[in-house]
């Protein structure tokens, strides 16, 4: 109505509004990057940009801390969790979609149930558990809560139930074992399904944080978010430092965001849609 | 010929059975070992006393809970957890779905301004939460630099008991609202524009097509970010403890969250057993919120 008078007007406003959100949703990615160019000096002057720019906080956190030893700490957990969680949910997820057999419901529903169930009821006797079997501090202590998950399972039952029986059963004429009907035939046919569960799985093992901070003792054996907080607050007030460790954390992220932005946003849908 | 095929065929579904078994097998035993199993433990646990360093672990009944009850940082917790949910949660929505509707309208730069509302979520949350209390600390943040700047006086934030909890909030909502608008974009795009023709042509306005075709067709959209959020809310921890590192839980307990109660009373006071019990109360609340929220909101309207 009012707004048709004047569309130009209206888009004008529309994208300033956008814009202006976007700007305070990235003011604090800008101010990180360009503090940790900032020599120790510089940090409480408040000036956007480094006078004297500098790589020197940089070099301060990757050969004075074991920043470089949790980065890689986080990446062995988080790919080996993922690849973990990418098999055993899809192959559970196959089973109850496409297997029949007796007890077949009963299983699905208890796999269902565990999602009811809030992490942090877990974490005490998960700790005894890890305790008592000597996992504590170690790389299999931090991961294996997460080596399958009951949403990876209930998602992928979802997409293998799309599949047709038809094309299992002519596989199943043809001789091919069932563990190969899974591997070989439905498997490739839920990439999508696949990638987004994947990237997710990395995402939340990468950011993980109350668990590990629990299981891990030694400086050495931190993951990335536990070694990035106890660093940052042994490092106090210096700012330069905590935000080139911060820049750092933020880049693997932003690298696979980058690559993968269509299937993350798919992936959010998907999830909203099917949870 | 007949026979043999008859005699394949019952075998084919008692092979089937076997290999589904067989595949089930280490799934069944971490699922039952590790996420079933505790649960269970942590009722257990939570009728005992514990301290971690003996073996003795003696059963108490309901101690542990009384002790709870009767523990005005674990109300303190309760309270302020309900605040952090009252306030982020419809922050949350209101914004993501103003912003969802606003993209929707725009044809150029969509998708990089989508990109843009959507980096918070993927950034590591203890990385922000420091980043974040840089830029609200009191004397030399930013935060306080433009407030100075426009003349305003400069605020504690972090420091203060009265904000502590706002200024938490306020960033796990920058950190949320990627993710609700992606998803409110997604129920936008599912609303079939013909519903807003007829309507149109019945002479409806914006503010009628938005009320009643808009609102009630994104209402799953709606019952979801509101269930995920409120779950998210409830088990607010690595925000909290990151943006008061000194002062784990703010000033005079103003930030903390029942699960950092829950990490203090386990891990730094080594009360296992009260801990335990505190999870259970968790447990119940965010069973007995979801199962409400799905049944209240999705009933509401149904087409």
């Amino acid at each position: 109505m009012s707004q048709r008078v004047r569309p130009e007007l209206g888009m004008v406003l529309l994208y300033g509004v956008l814009v202006t959100g976007a700007m305070i949703t990235v003011f604090p990615f800008a101010w990180m990057l360009l503090t940790s160019f900032k020599p120790f000096h510089e940090i409480f002057s408040l000036s956007f940009l480094p006078a004297e720019p500098t790589l020197e906080n940089y070099a301060q956190v990757l050969l004075h801390t074991d920043y470089v030893r949790w980065y890689a700490n986080s990446l062995i957990v988080a790919s080996a969790t993922t690849a973990s969680v990418l098999f055993w949910d899809s192959l559970v997820g196959y089973t109850l979609a496409k297997l029949r057999f007796p007890g077949r419901n009963i299983i699905f529903v208890l796999i269902l149930s565990t999602l009811m169930i809030p992490t942090e009821m877990l974490i005490i006797p998960w700790f005894v558990t890890s305790s008592e079997l000597g996992w504590v501090d170690t790389y299999w202590g931090i991961a294996f809560p997460g080596i399958m998950t009951g949403f990876g399972v209930f998602l992928m039952r979802q997409f293998f139930q799309t599949l047709p029986d038809d094309l299992l059963d002519a596989g199943r004429i043809d001789g091919i074992t069932e563990f190969g009907l899974f591997w070989r035939i439905a498997l490739p046919l839920v990439r999508p399904a696949l990638s987004a569960l994947g990237i997710f799985t990395f995402l939340g093992n990468w950011n993980a944080y109350l668990w590990p901070l629990i299981v891990i003792q030694s400086k050495a054996m931190r993951t990335l978010p536990v070694g990035f907080a106890l660093f940052s607050g042994e490092a106090g007030s210096e700012w330069n430092l905590i935000m080139a460790a911060a820049s750092m954390a933020i880049v693997p992220v932003l690298a696979v965001f980058a690559l993968f932005q269509r299937q993350i946003i798919e992936g959010v849908v998907l999830t909203g849609v099917k949870g | 010929m007949g026979r043999r095929r008859f005699g394949i065929r019952l075998s084919l579904n008692a092979r089937q059975a076997l290999w589904a078994y067989v595949f089930l097998l280490v799934p069944m035993a971490f699922f039952l070992y590790i996420r079933i199993w505790p649960a269970f433990q942590a009722f257990d646990l939570s009728l005992r006393e514990w301290n971690i360093v003996g073996e003795v672990r003696t059963y108490v009944g309901g101690a542990n809970y009384e002790r709870l009850a009767g523990d005005p940082r674990f109300a303190r917790a309760l309270l302020n957890t309900l605040r952090y949910t009252v306030v982020g949660v419809p922050a949350q929505i209101v914004l993501g779905l103003a912003i969802a509707l606003l993209l929707e309208r725009v044809t150029r730069y969509r998708g990089l301004l989508r990109a843009v509302y959507f980096l918070p979520y993927m950034t590591p949350i203890v990385a922000a939460a420091w980043v974040w209390q840089w830029l609200y600390s009191p004397n030399f943040g930013p935060l306080n630099g433009f407030l100075d700047a426009i003349g305003m006086p400069a605020q504690p934030f972090l420091d203060s008991p009265a904000q502590a909890l706002y200024a938490v909030t306020a960033v796990v909502v920058w950190q949320n609202l990627g993710f609700v608008v992606v998803i409110f974009l997604a129920g936008l795009q599912s609303i079939s524009r013909t519903y807003y023709e007829a309507a149109r042509i019945d002479g409806a306005g914006a503010r009628a097509l938005f009320l009643h075709i808009t609102l009630p067709l994104l209402n799953p959209s709606i019952v979801f970010a509101v269930v995920i959020g409120t779950i998210q809310y409830l088990q607010l921890f690595t925000q909290v403890v990151n943006l008061n590192f000194t002062d784990q839980g703010g000033p005079l307990d103003s930030t903390l969250t029942i699960v950092l109660y829950i990490y203090k009373v386990a891990f730094q006071r080594f009360q296992m057993g009260q801990a335990a019990a505190a999870t259970v109360v968790l447990f119940a609340i965010i069973l007995s919120v979801t199962l409400f929220q799905l049944k209240v909101l999705s009933r509401r309207i149904e087409y």
